[in-house]
């Protein structure tokens, strides 16, 4: 009893489409094209300003300033791992660089006054992030107040808290062993090998895996040359990587060794596979994508927009909180100006740069690290070439600029290429 | 042939204005059942009475001969009504798969179930005949008005749906697209639902409905069947709720 008439014509089925090697580049040209770029203007930068520091200063590419680098962005990056979950909702958390500074001083706290063990400590740290997300996600999604106000006031605030904490301003110096080793000692070469061959090994066990089980359903799965593809540049990257740490970079080796692996940067790669999982595997991740997306639409689908909201804040306040840990091992001590300064715009510009939106929806935790990346290199590049305080600032703020830049005209294109 | 959806005397006033006066309804399964009217005449409180995001005033519900209550729309769904609504409900950034599956994702364990998940999404396409998308994993932003509709409307016949209601599906579209929406929404009552269309185009209500209710002011002016009436009197009956024999006498239904 069909009234309409078939359309003939319009049955055009391209649904599987040969993942060939010409089709898989030009479908990632036109992406690119199209302004949906992911970290490639993160690895553009990393490796343009990699070459200008190596020639202009060449202490720049030597292991000891390579090394340097993880521990210098560590802090930056981990709060950048989590503002990409606010960013994800369309929010924003100006606060995340003074939380980290407020956890940083509950563990110097507890770990000086109150005496605790280490991992005591941590966990008290870890919990006022979780506490301080809450309060903020509830003010942002129950309350309705924009995020933009609640987090300025709680930057503010935090700033109060933490002077409160240190005694209005005295220094706290951290001495216990494990705190310390976070970010000032190095896993034993050996372990760092070993490490390295079991991420590899996991990565090509998890990709093949996933191609097996979709060629075996008929549905259209990677081909072999592309998981292959992306293990051995996985391989090759991290094991140049491994191998560059494992090299001594002690000034004086018969006196003290300095080799391997920072022990901040499988702390980093553990977050990182974490969270990614979390956004990429569960439907917690999925509806903080769709939220950002259009929450209207997240709504009625069913999703408890609200609760959602919060946890996105309490994830981002939680890795501050790692962040203040990190850099509180890093200097031996807690001080005022814990994650103040530049720390916070250093994070978003970190989660910015590696290609997070700031309209919300589109975002990877690794475009953190990536970004994160970054802005160690122009940090230390910039301390390597003798520049002031001044120089640092203009740059950076001219980065986060940039890279704001770029987002705001991707987005302006993938509109008119009908890709958003 | 019970309804599928009835509505009896259903009333609905926002503060002191009365949306709707003693409304009565039927929707058929294996049936497109048009739903017309002019602009404030009431036809979208009434679905949203419907799909439990208004609660009624006064009136009765009920669903394949037995009386139900409907307070929110999640009961709406329970009962496998599903509304697709005219500003599409569908995300940008997510593809056509993760949209569809949105707030009922198919899960192992906690992780997510995306194969299961990409074959039945494929499977529902391809059982409503869907052939012009290019490929499952696309994002929606990249769509066409028609496909984005196509993806919303697949959405909902997803989840054992019963009843479909389209809140004017075709409002935005270009004629080849609206071909293509209507040859679907004839498809899904062909399938064996019950179909309540909204629109405001005559010629997209005669191409494809079985039956038609006008609502005037607020008051169902007339149900009749496609078959025996014709544009003109359908006009009529929309703007003034009478046409010969057929509408409101006095105002009020007869």
């Amino acid at each position: 009893m069909s009234k309409v008439k078939e359309l003939p014509g319009e049955a055009i089925v391209a649904a599987t489409q040969a993942p060939s090697v010409r089709n898989t580049v030009v479908a990632y040209v036109q992406r690119v094209r199209g302004g949906d770029m992911g970290a490639l203007p993160a690895v553009l930068g990393l490796v343009v300003l990699c070459a200008v520091f190596t020639t202009a200063r060449p202490s720049f590419f030597t292991a000891i300033n390579f090394a340097n680098l993880f521990t210098q962005g560590a802090a930056v990056t981990l709060i950048a791992m989590g503002l990409v979950f606010v960013l994800l909702i369309g929010e924003i958390d100006l606060s995340a660089g003074f939380a980290s500074g407020v956890c940083a001083a509950v563990l110097a706290v507890t770990l000086t006054s109150a005496g605790l063990p280490w991992y005591v400590c941590m966990l008290a740290a870890v919990l006022t992030g979780v506490v301080i997300g809450t309060v903020l996600g509830t003010l942002v999604a129950k309350v309705g107040i924009p995020s933009f106000v609640v987090t300025l006031a709680a930057f503010l605030a935090f700033q109060g808290l933490v002077l409160v904490l240190v005694d209005e301003g005295t220094n706290i110096s951290i001495r216990d062993e494990m705190i310390v080793a976070i970010a000032n000692r190095n896993l034993p070469p050996w372990l760092g090998w070993a490490l390295y061959l079991v991420c590899v090994a996991i990565y090509a066990a998890v990709q093949l895996r996933r191609a097996r089980s979709r060629t075996r359903r008929g549905l259209v799965a990677d081909p072999p040359w592309l998981i292959g593809v992306r293990v051995g540049a996985l391989a090759l990257i991290a094991g140049l990587a491994v191998a560059a740490l494992n090299l001594e970079r002690s000034r004086n080796p018969n006196l003290v060794s300095l080799t391997g692996v920072p022990i901040v940067v499988p702390i980093i790669l553990a977050l990182l596979v974490l969270w990614t999982v979390v956004l990429r595997r569960t439907s917690f991740g999925r509806h903080l994508y769709a939220v950002g997306g259009n929450t209207e639409a997240a709504r009625r689908a069913g999703i408890p927009v609200d609760r959602i909201k919060i946890m996105a804040f309490v994830i981002c306040s939680s890795m501050a909180a790692i962040g203040g840990i990190v850099a509180a091992s890093r200097a031996s001590s807690v001080d005022p100006n814990t994650g103040g300064s530049s720390v916070l715009l250093y994070a978003v510009g970190a989660a910015v740069i590696g290609g997070t939106s700031l309209f919300g929806g589109k975002g990877r935790v690794l475009d953190a690290v990536m970004g994160g990346a970054v802005v160690a290199v122009i940090e230390n590049g910039m301390g390597l070439m003798g520049y002031g305080a001044s120089v640092k600032y203009l740059v950076t703020g001219s980065v986060l600029l940039l890279a704001a830049g770029v987002d705001a005209l991707a987005r302006k294109r993938a509109s008119a290429a009908g890709l958003r | 042939m019970t309804p599928l959806l009835e509505l009896r005397g259903i009333d609905k006033s926002f503060g002191p204005v009365k949306v709707l006066h003693d409304v009565g309804f039927s929707a058929y399964a294996g049936e497109v059942t048009a739903l017309v009217g002019d602009n404030g005449a009431g036809k979208s409180t009434l679905v949203k009475c419907v799909g439990g995001i208004y609660p009624i005033d006064a009136g009765r519900l009920f669903f394949d001969g037995r009386e139900v209550h409907v307070h929110s729309p999640r009961d709406a769904a329970e009962l496998g009504i599903e509304i697709v609504y005219q500003d599409l409900a569908l995300c940008d950034n997510l593809d056509i798969v993760q949209n569809m599956f949105l707030g009922r994702e198919r899960k192992n364990g906690l992780l997510l179930d995306e194969d299961t998940m990409e074959e039945l999404a494929e499977r529902t396409l391809s059982g409503l005949s869907v052939r012009t998308v290019k490929s499952i994993r696309q994002q929606v932003s990249s769509l066409s008005g028609g496909q984005r509709q196509t993806v919303a409307i697949a959405k909902a016949v997803l989840w054992n749906s019963k009843v479909v209601i389209l809140d004017e599906p075709t409002a935005a579209l270009g004629v080849a697209q609206t071909a293509q929406v209507l040859e679907l929404v004839r498809r899904l009552a062909d399938t064996g639902l019950a179909v309540v269309l909204i629109s405001h185009n005559m010629n997209d209500v005669f191409a494809v409905s079985d039956r038609i209710a006008a609502l005037y002011l607020g008051r169902m002016a007339a149900q009749v069947r496609t078959a025996d009436v014709t544009h003109a009197q359908v006009v009529e009956l929309i703007t003034s709720g009478r046409s010969g024999d057929l509408g409101l006498k006095n105002g009020v239904t007869p």
